[in-house]
């Protein structure tokens, strides 16, 4: 695209923000390069769509930039502007940027305007997810790196003006100074605003050490805040634009059911309405106004064929279980785990089970699109506007440099909720009528049709030693999937773009399974406790040698895709609560056990910090002197180096157990985490907090459900979550500050471990084993029942 | 179609509207006002709760016509950006959200239990807020905003 183009593309906020970093149109149109928008266009190599058993592909966080300008632009007034592809999701990630430029270039926070994802001014950083913004944009590369690139430009600038060493210079709140000499200072506009750098990203940049910080590390305020308090905050569903209509989709009454054909003759007459839209099994209808498209949408006479027969829900872990052909894959295999078994003292076997879960945002997913000629522009809260890009312009058949995506923020995101599809709608819906078109998706079409949390059938089995070590761990689990993200090449992957006409990526069945050839544990599918050794190299952080990890997956009926913490909590779930049964068989406290087969010295201080602050009473599980009725209480402990490399999480949940009828109370949740360096110790807390109980969530209550038809779970009746009044733990957090280390990720490390320290507590307090989530009172008391 | 007078935050809107709209659309839509959010549009999560004569409805499933000659408050009508009221500012100073999307139903449906309700025990404030939703998990300081906001209601 030429300057001249992504200028005319800019929206007037972002204009705004160039001409008061003192860049004027004028010059930026001669090309000075004072902001250089790294597109990649085309070349794009699709990320797969994150199939569980996948570690993060190397692709997943976009090409970035190697050039200072298309990060950091300085304004004649001195004023920053920064550019981050890594976007703001309530996580808190936009005032932590903003406090990682503020303090890497010695600037006040609120000098620094932060401009977040959008295809015609920031860095294609790909897609914004799999707790992957700290590693990404807070180490020695990215938006970190530029902000250390840039306060060295600036220091080397006034080191020629004043004629000293860059030592002898010092840069406080926008200003260097010549320490010898106090008469001797610029600020950074007089040195370098309104002009480019015009320097590449300096590897060996310094970066603020943490004990330098005085904005990063501080619990600053999330800016959103107070507008969103306050009824003024603009999410993707406050966009508005001159002349827009409203669509809404139809989407089939059944999964597999395709159009045979449409009566449009059914709303002629109606009021508002624009048009019906059909193109293959996408049917949706354009109205004047909101109401009148839902209306519209209702009484569209849509033929359908009968849709697939779905597997019984009764007996679906069965039917993953028995699914063929798989795609086999081993996580690792020490090719000795059957000799070991067999010599072993005693074998412990025990098989978990995990439901289809959905994101289930709070609002319905919501996209603007204006599809005018061979443009298109979306507003979208999508994860990934650079790989939407290019999947708007497949959808829409246009060049992918004619399209643009400006992320706007949705409700909630947890993953790939329906924020991509809706895009897609918008934008089909908008191309059929040449006018801006917004649609929100129903209740129901958001929760029939989204890409769900994969379901999982996990066996679990060791040999232990005569001393009750454990010598060989053998896992094998099997798990469907259907699309995913739809990366760069796969609008398929969503159901809007599979009524649309797209394939969904192609399952490839694999049997048997190669060996592995290096060790990657990004799905968790490996458990703490072993060596993860494949080849020479050793990645795991435990101490059992002999493993073998086996993933099977199969296709599933029904989307699915990353659902916060995706895959790491199921095999977590069920890594943690078997640690636990095992301890309990060896007559062992559940804590000392672990650490017992535990070597990575992080992973080992999390789990006492949690024991510690928890005051753990170390003791092997059940409690002694368990009354079989009436309320017992409980405490369970789990923890996880989540994806093998991304953040220190152990959690002891302590919880009442009604045994009368089966329910479960969370009273207490002491959580310890080290991800590295801390950006914002209070949007840290904010982060594990909200993991926690959205963990407690579905630990207790979530789970889709079906008929032989369609998604039977489609509203807050037929899919559960606690109200806001219901019983909420007290909530502690331990932050292990690890100020030498990496910046990891921690907005999916709670989620993780939550289930099997809940599971665990139960256990504690009852002596029954819960296997299966959720734990409705139903199952719980049913594990009651069955104790002997 | 027929045209109406609202009456929305102290200020009165003619607008021309089908009667049967649920007043949510009207005011997102026709008012352009943020802070009702369509949420479930099932009355099941307050995403889109509106203050109405001191009380709080759910603007998704309430017909337009039913608001003739009634008072609306919205999040927008307690207070600004740089003057909050005060339980808006409870939930700033606690940081009480992630995305926030559930916010507007909270703030209002806490707001005007604890008007009404000024002693009430910490068992009455959850029960009061048992008809709305989180999905972010920022249910332990959202209840810490409200019981803040209760202190200086008491007070």
């Amino acid at each position: 695209m030429k300057p001249l183009d992504t200028l005319k593309a800019m929206s007037p906020d972002a204009l705004g923000a160039l001409e008061s970093a003192g860049i004027s149109r004028r010059k930026f149109i001669k090309g000075s390069g004072a902001l250089i928008i790294s597109f990649s266009m085309g070349g794009l190599a699709s990320p797969p769509g994150a199939a569980p058993g996948q570690a993060v592909p190397p692709d997943f966080n976009g090409p970035g930039s190697g050039q200072l300008d298309s990060w950091i632009a300085i304004g004649a007034d001195g004023s920053v502007t920064a550019y981050t592809g890594k976007c703001e999701l309530g996580q808190g990630l936009y005032t932590a940027q903003t406090q990682l430029i503020a303090e890497e270039l010695s600037v006040p926070f609120d000098r620094v305007k932060l401009i977040q994802c959008d295809t015609a001014l920031t860095p294609d950083q790909g897609t914004t997810s799999g707790a992957q913004s700290h590693p990404a944009n807070f180490n020695r590369n990215n938006l970190a790196l530029a902000g250390a690139t840039a306060r060295e430009a600036l220091l080397e600038r006034a080191s020629t003006r004043f004629g000293v060493p860059v030592d002898q210079l010092t840069a406080r709140d926008g200003v260097i100074g010549v320490t010898t000499d106090t008469s001797k200072k610029a600020g950074y506009g007089e040195l370098a605003g309104g002009r480019a750098f015009g320097v590449a990203l300096n590897r060996g940049a310094r970066r603020k050490d943490p004990g330098e910080w005085t904005i990063l590390g501080k619990p600053v305020p999330r800016v959103e805040i107070p507008a969103i308090a306050t009824g003024q905050f603009e999410y993707v569903h406050n966009v508005r634009l001159p002349g827009m209509l409203h669509g809404q989709v139809v989407r089939p009454p059944a999964v597999g059911a395709r159009v045979v054909g449409v009566d449009e003759g059914s709303v002629r007459g109606l009021p508002g309405v624009v048009k019906v839209v059909v193109k293959n099994n996408f049917v949706g209808v354009v109205a004047e106004k909101p109401w009148q498209a839902i209306q519209a949408a209702h009484k569209l006479k849509v033929d359908w064929t009968q849709g697939a027969t779905l597997p019984d829900q009764r007996d679906f872990y069965d039917w993953l279980r028995n699914q063929k052909p798989a795609r086999d894959t081993f996580a690792v295999n020490s090719n000795d785990v059957d000799a070991k078994l067999a010599s072993a003292a005693k074998i412990v076997k025990a098989t978990y089970h995990y439901p289809y879960q959905m994101h289930g945002s709070l609002g319905t997913s919501c996209a603007v699109a204006e599809v005018q000629g061979d443009k298109a522009t979306v507003w979208s809260a999508t994860q990934a506007v650079y790989p939407l890009k290019n999947t708007v312009a497949k959808v829409l058949g246009l060049r992918p440099e004619n399209v643009r995506v400006r992320f706007r923020m949705g409700a909630g995101c947890y993953g790939i909720n329906g924020a991509d599809t809706v895009s897609y709608d918008a934008a089909l819906l908008s191309q059929a009528v040449g006018k801006p078109v917004r649609v929100q998706l129903t209740r129901k079409d958001e929760m029939a049709w989204e890409n769900f949390g994969v379901a999982y059938v996990i066996d679990q089995r060791v040999g232990l030693d005569a001393g009750g070590s454990i010598i060989a761990w053998d896992h094998e689990s099997w798990s469907p999937t259907l699309g995913g993200r739809p990366g760069a090449n796969n609008p398929g992957n969503v159901v809007t773009g599979f009524l649309a006409g797209f394939e969904p990526a192609a399952f490839a069945a694999r049997t048997p399974a190669p060996d592995p050839t290096n060790f990657s544990n990004g799905s968790n599918a490996v458990p703490s406790y072993v060596t993860g050794c494949v080849g020479k190299r050793c990645g795991g952080t435990g101490k059992v040698p002999s493993q073998r990890v086996l993933i099977h997956n199969v296709p599933s009926p029904f989307w699915t895709g990353p659902l916060r913490s995706p895959a790491r909590l199921q095999n977590t779930f069920a890594h943690e609560s078997f640690m636990d049964e095992i301890a309990a068989l060896v007559k062992t406290d559940p804590v000392d056990y672990r650490l017992r087969h535990l070597s990575d010295p992080r992973l080992i201080e999390v789990v006492k910090a949690a024991a510690k602050s928890a005051n753990w009473e170390a003791r092997p599980s059940p409690r002694p002197g368990i009354r079989r009725t009436g309320v017992a209480a409980g405490r369970g402990l789990s923890c996880v180096l989540y994806e093998g490399d991304n953040g220190y999480c152990a959690m002891v949940a302590e919880v009442e157990v009604n045994q009368d009828w089966g329910a479960v109370v969370v009273k207490h949740l002491v959580i310890a985490n080290d991800s590295g360096p801390i950006s914002n110790p209070d949007g840290l807390r904010n982060q594990l907090e909200g993991g926690a109980l959205h963990g407690v969530s579905r630990t207790l209550l979530e789970e889709v459900t079906w008929d032989d038809q369609k998604i039977t779970s489609v509203d807050w009746l037929t899919y559960r979550t606690p109200f806001v009044g219901a019983n909420v733990p007290k909530i502690d957090t331990v932050l292990i500050q690890r100020s030498e280390g990496e910046a990891m990720g921690a907005g999916e490390t709670a989620v993780t471990v939550v289930a099997a320290a809940i599971a665990n507590a139960i256990f504690d307090a009852t002596g029954a084993r819960i296997r299966q989530v959720p734990f409705t009172p139903e199952r719980v008391k049913g594990a009651l029942d069955a104790r002997t | 179609m027929a045209v109406m007078n609202l009456k929305v935050n102290g200020r009165t809107h003619p607008v021309d509207v089908d009667p049967a709209t649920p007043l949510l659309y009207v005011l997102s839509d026709d008012l352009g006002l943020r802070g009702p959010k369509f949420g479930c549009g099932l009355g099941q999560c307050g995403s889109c709760a509106v203050m109405v004569n001191g009380r709080v409805i759910r603007s998704c499933v309430t017909a337009v016509r039913s608001m003739a000659g009634s008072e609306i408050t919205t999040l927008e009508g307690l207070g600004t950006i740089e003057k909050p009221h005060p339980i808006q500012k409870a939930f700033i100073d606690e940081q009480a959200m992630q995305c926030g999307f559930c916010i507007n139903g909270i703030i209002l449906t806490a707001k005007v239990f604890l008007d009404r309700n000024p002693k009430a025990s910490d068992a009455e404030i959850k029960q009061a807020m048992s008809g709305v939703l989180c999905r972010c998990g920022a249910n332990a300081r959202i209840i810490r905003a409200i019981k803040r906001y209760a202190e200086e209601v008491k007070a």
